[in-house]
């Protein structure tokens, strides 16, 4: 058993039983971190290139722990210090990152498809670690690993997504992987929102939260992307927070037992509150411990041998 | 068509663990500070037994654990996918314990390396002694074992195929012949 393709580009990739590979592999790994000499050998003298072209903390940090616990080398290599703000193209760089023969890339862009372009010109394998509004496999993987550690099973979930659906990467992920794993995934936001054709990805859509909430396994709260917001979604941040913040009173809709995830970072007061954030059903926290896990997976085994090279070639 | 030819069956083999559990108490002069870790996948049943053995004579259960080496393989990108990962449990402190690994078949050694390794990353274990259930020989690195159920003559190109209730369904240890002129099977990877 092994992932059919040398690089994680999407959850579009991957079938239900590849996504069962690395969240089981996942589980292997996650003891390495409860160790007292948190490192294995695996990916000694293997070489990862850490390409972001966005600003990330917790996804690089995230990246970086999973390498090195995997004793792989690593580079960083971010758009600030690189040569995109001299006018450098995106091929140029990447045929500069090719001539240090890296083993992975690891690549955040602004630009959907990023990834995709620079797999067809490079030999390295390279993981989509967020491109654009497209996007963040890792961050659904992780996802799926949390509620599969709380829940046991995603299947014949139902989960809630709420908020930023349009401009977010991770909700896209995860819709494909939730569907894809038989959960039953209802969206929820402002119209302005929520992309028309989100319906044909096989999840339910309302605009009201408390019907959204009603009956709920988890329910995954998105951030307000203030950066991506240039065009007026919607009137004020007061205003949304009074109609999609997550707050107790609303929570009490979701199943007894229901959990909350936010993918970080949180604006506290609007998409969700305090309240909710550091209570009991939260798993906030979970999902960045585990997120080096699933990291760890991935990359064990995009690193298999022999036969991934003939097919890259 | 390969030529199977069985070298222990249930008894054999059974009796073969019954006298190991004797000799690892002779050995080590009884259960204080002792623990079993079998290494994945036959090595873990074996490591039950063992302890059940042990508590028969003994009256109490060895701490028991069970450790996957595949990410301390030294042929991993040379062999193709990695191999399915499974999890390393070991619930005991290995800070100065006394270790017995356990595994089904010794061949190259390197599945001993690797388990050594991945052992030694866990704490300082106070010493570690080997128990396998064959012998088969033709050794790549220097190991041996403490104690052996059977030592078995083979040829590199045959495999030793050791089944087990827990996981096969039944006990038995065959030696497989690979039909001559046709593609062995090859032994399990180190």
């Amino acid at each position: 058993m092994q992932l059919k393709a040398p690089h994680l580009l999407g959850i579009e990739q991957l079938e239900p039983d590849e996504i069962t590979l690395v969240l089981d592999t996942a589980e292997s790994l996650a003891e390495i971190s409860r160790r007292e000499i948190k490192k294995v050998p695996t990916l000694r003298g293997r070489t990862v290139v850490n390409f972001f072209v966005e600003p990330s903390t917790r996804t690089l940090s995230s990246f970086e722990l999973a390498e090195k616990r995997l004793s792989a080398d690593t580079l960083n290599f971010s758009a600030s210090k690189s040569s995109f703000v001299k006018g450098e193209t995106l091929l140029d760089t990447a045929k500069n990152l090719e001539a240090m023969a890296p083993d992975f890339i690891v690549m955040r862009h602004n630009q959907a498809g990023a990834p995709h372009f620079l797999a067809r010109h490079c030999s390295s394998s390279i993981i989509n670690a967020g491109d654009g509004a497209h996007e963040h496999p890792t961050q659904a993987l992780l996802d799926a690993y949390t509620i599969r550690q709380r829940k046991g099973a995603l299947k014949g979930l139902r989960v809630a997504i709420i908020g930023d659906i349009l401009h977010s990467r991770v909700a896209r992920s995860n819709i494909l992987l939730l569907t894809r794993m038989g959960a039953e995934v209802t969206l929820c936001g402002p119209p302005t929102l929520i992309p028309r054709e989100v319906e044909r990805m096989g999840c339910g859509v309302t605009h009201r939260m408390e019907e959204a909430l009603e009956g709920v396994n988890v329910v995954m709260m998105l951030r307000i992307q203030l950066e991506r917001m240039h065009a007026g979604f919607f009137p004020s941040l007061r205003e949304y927070a009074r109609l999609y913040g997550l707050d107790a009173r609303r929570f009490q809709r979701a199943a007894n037992d229901a959990i909350i995830m936010h993918p970080g970072p949180m604006n506290r007061g609007v998409e969700i509150m305090s309240d909710v954030a550091d209570g009991n059903a939260s798993v906030i926290l979970e999902q960045v411990t585990n997120g080096v896990a699933v990291r760890m997976a991935v990359l064990y085994l995009l690193a298999g041998g022999v036969e991934r090279e003939e097919a890259a070639a | 068509m390969s030529d199977r030819v069985r070298i222990m069956d249930a008894a054999a083999l059974n009796r073969a663990l019954t006298r190991i559990a004797h000799e690892i108490l002779e050995r080590n002069g009884g259960l204080d500070n002792l623990r079993l870790v079998g290494i994945r996948t036959r090595g873990v049943p074996l490591a039950e037994r063992l302890a059940t053995r042990l508590e028969a004579i003994e009256g109490k259960v060895p701490p028991t654990g069970m450790l996957d080496i595949n990410l301390y393989r030294d042929d991993l990108s040379r062999v193709g996918p990695n191999p399915v990962l499974r999890r390393t449990e070991i619930p005991f402190q290995v800070n100065d314990a006394c270790i017995v690994l356990v595994d089904d078949v010794l061949f190259t050694g390197r599945t001993i390396r690797a388990a050594l390794d991945g052992l030694m990353d866990l704490g300082r274990p106070r010493m570690i002694q080997l128990a396998v259930l064959v012998d088969r020989g033709h050794r790549e690195l220097p190991i041996r074992a403490d104690f052996v159920g059977k030592n078995v003559p083979t040829s590199p190109n045959e495999l030793v195929d050791v089944q087990l209730e827990e996981i096969d369904g039944h006990d038995e240890v065959v030696l497989v012949r690979p039909a001559p002129g046709g593609a062995g099977e090859g032994e399990d990877r180190p």
